[in-house]
């Protein structure tokens, strides 16, 4: 199977964030990455909860493979969930990189 | 420009007051996210790629320089400093946080403004002609019966939970600038040969998204005081057979379709002949039909000549200025004014963007120049509707250094590109960049202009925000196997000759399609007729020149 990170919007002001060690980050680069079964079941876990106590909005897995800079999503949506619009790279999460 | 009465000021602050409590709520955690979700849709409110995302319903596409203003103030204080001007002529915030849209509602009801309907399945934004009521070829005004329509279909209770969403547009010239056949209903005005009376002709179940289809005229000709009931007729037939069951096949579109032209209209005018609206509650009075009208009334134009010397002598002194009025500037109805079309499609720039700076300066030159007002246009450029040939100059020497002068409405660089993957949720490929290189690709004006009327259009997905199936060249992103790849259709329009594009064989890469449509282009200026348009010239000769300048070279 693939590795995957959880993923989801922010309820307060909708900023993407992925679930990390410690609680829900901004940076993909710190998130936790699942590489078995029952660790995809124990995100998946930690997302539902995340949900019902109305922290973050519309969670879900995302594949990604691991690279030297932390994980990097496979599809390109996700890339650009990570980042922020393409053409505007002065804002989103890439701005500030 | 019309103003709120009483009820609509009582309605949306009641709304915003009861959404700023939702919000509350759903911050507190008393509300989950499925119960808030719908809450938040009827404020016009997303959840987008990176954010949400606030539609604020323009009404017919027309602005006030103080609303423009206010929205302005929206995108700096609680925005990224921007707002996107889309082919609903409504504007959309990109990145509000949630805690502070009740403000911002509350802000946009300070100017009459707000979100409601603009999103869900009920009836949305009504638009129309950006010329409406200045246009020199318009039959009829639409304003006056989109304000009615607005106020008819606003929190209409047997109209507001419809098997899916519903979009009106209204055309008062015999050129249709608003797109009337690729609506769930488009009305034109026209006038009856025989008595002169203006009435309109009630186009039904044409669309775009998934199943794009033109729609079919059920009433030739239907008197002005008939709209409420006959409308009002349509909704319930479509209310009562609209598939519910199934999203995909939910719009009228698709019932008409299914029906058959000949038994929908017998459904509707039965219904019509049911309930003509002679009752209390739908008879529209003259007295009401022209209290809506007064709103619409000419400004208090100045009797000008024809001709401005010092105007013409601008025109022949500067080529830049002489190409800007070519392109962006039209024939008013009014001698000595004209339309100005300030064009939001700079060269390699985000179709549709304008920064905070660029509205205030918007509002300030539709005050100096323009009795106020400002239009939005479907092609989502926006338009200075009244403005004195003599200030023209004036005017182009404002715009152009502000980024909002090129010369290019009507021509190829004057490109529909709905948000896209860069921002859209629903999105399967990203448009803007493909916008903005093909309009780097032809950044040459004077190419521009000899290759002649070109609409480009794109969308990110097959909901057809971008409007591809009418583009003269449309081009639809698509999703394979994890890669952006782009469908290109030839020969679609939107205008009174609708008709909708056909695909012209395997789609491009995001590399590959810009080249694609410059051989596009080249196969047309190659074998063109003299005087003969882009879409005139793919209707007559086909796909078959393009398919094989496209890809007889490639291998298979
Ligand atoms: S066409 Fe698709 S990608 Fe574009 S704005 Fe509409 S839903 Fe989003």
């Amino acid at each position: 199977m693939s590795s995957q990170i959880a993923t989801a919007n922010r309820l307060t002001d909708g900023e993407v964030v992925f679930l990390g060690p410690a609680g829900w980050v901004t940076r993909i680069e710190r998130a936790t990455v699942a590489r078995s079964d029952s660790e995809v079941r124990a995100l998946q876990a930690l997302l539902r909860q995340a949900e019902a106590v109305n922290e973050i909005v519309d969670g879900y897995l995302v594949a990604v493979e691991e690279t030297a800079a932390g994980p990097r999503p496979v599809h390109y949506r996700e890339l650009l969930r990570g980042s922020g619009p393409s053409v505007r790279p002065d804002l989103g999460k890439q701005a500030s990189r | 420009m019309y103003r709120y009465d009483e009820f609509d000021e009582a309605f949306v602050r009641e709304r915003t007051r009861q959404f700023r409590n939702q919000v509350a709520r759903r911050l507190r955690g008393e509300l989950s996210e499925e119960e808030f979700r719908p809450l938040r849709l009827m404020n016009g409110l997303y959840l987008q790629l990176h954010a949400y995302m606030l539609r604020v319903a323009i009404p017919y596409g027309v602005l006030s320089a103080r609303q423009m203003r206010q929205l302005a103030m929206i995108a700096e204080r609680w925005d990224k400093g921007y707002g996107h001007f889309t082919t609903r002529q409504n504007i959309q915030f990109n990145w509000p946080a949630l805690k502070d849209v009740p403000d911002i509602l509350d802000a946009l009801a300070d100017v009459e403004m707000h979100a409601i309907q603009t999103s869900g399945n009920c009836i949305r934004n009504v638009t129309t002609d950006q010329w409406a009521g200045v246009a020199a070829d318009e039959v009829a005004d639409p304003r006056p019966w989109c304000e009615l329509l607005r106020q008819w279909s606003s929190l209409h209770p047997e109209f507001s939970f419809l098997p899916r969403k519903f979009k009106i547009a209204v055309t008062g010239s015999p050129h249709d600038r608003a797109a009337v056949k690729v609506h769930d209903i488009g009305l034109r005005m026209h006038r009856d040969p025989a008595t002169g009376e203006a009435g309109f002709e009630v186009i039904v179940g044409g669309g775009q998204g998934r199943t794009p289809m033109i729609g079919k005229t059920i009433r030739g000709f239907l008197p002005l005081h008939q709209l409420l009931p006959y409308l009002s007729a349509i909704m319930r037939v479509y209310n009562r057979h609209g598939r519910r069951d199934n999203k995909y096949k939910a719009r009228i579109k698709i019932l008409v379709h299914e029906l058959g032209q000949g038994e929908f209209t017998r459904e509707v005018e039965a219904e019509f002949a049911r309930d003509p609206g002679t009752d209390e509650v739908y008879a529209l009075t003259e007295a009401e039909i022209s209290r809506i009208a007064r709103h619409f009334a000419p400004p208090p134009y100045e009797r000008l000549a024809e001709r401005h010397p010092r105007h013409d002598a601008r025109v022949f002194a500067s080529q830049d200025f002489a190409r800007w009025v070519r392109s962006n500037t039209a024939r008013h109805k009014v001698q000595g004014y004209a339309i100005v079309n300030v064009s939001l499609k700079p060269t390699g720039g985000i179709p549709g963007d304008a920064d905070a700076a660029q509205m205030r300066l918007l509002a300030d030159l539709a005050e100096r120049y323009s009795h106020g007002e400002i239009r939005v246009t479907h092609h989502q450029n926006l338009v200075l509707p009244d403005v004195r040939l003599g200030d023209l100059f004036a005017l182009w020497e404002e715009l152009e250094p502000a980024g909002l002068g090129t010369p290019n409405v009507g021509l190829l660089g004057d490109i529909i590109a709905c948000p896209g993957m860069d921002y859209c949720s629903l999105a399967t490929a990203r448009s803007i960049p493909i916008a903005q290189a093909i309009s780097r690709r032809f950044q040459d004006l004077d190419r521009q202009r000899e290759i002649g009327p070109l609409e480009i259009k794109i969308s990110g997905c097959i909901n057809a925000c971008g409007h591809h199936h009418v583009g003269h060249i449309g081009i639809l992103g698509v999703d394979k196997q994890g890669r952006e790849l782009y469908q290109v259709t030839l020969g679609g329009s939107a205008a009174e000759d609708a008709s909708l594009g056909s695909i012209v064989g395997p789609g491009f890469s995001a590399d590959a399609v810009v080249d694609a449509i410059e051989t596009i282009v080249a196969t047309y200026l190659d074998q063109r007729q003299d005087g003969e348009t882009f879409l005139a010239f793919t209707h007559r000769a086909g796909l078959k020149p393009f398919k094989e300048a496209l890809y007889a070279a490639a291998p298979g």
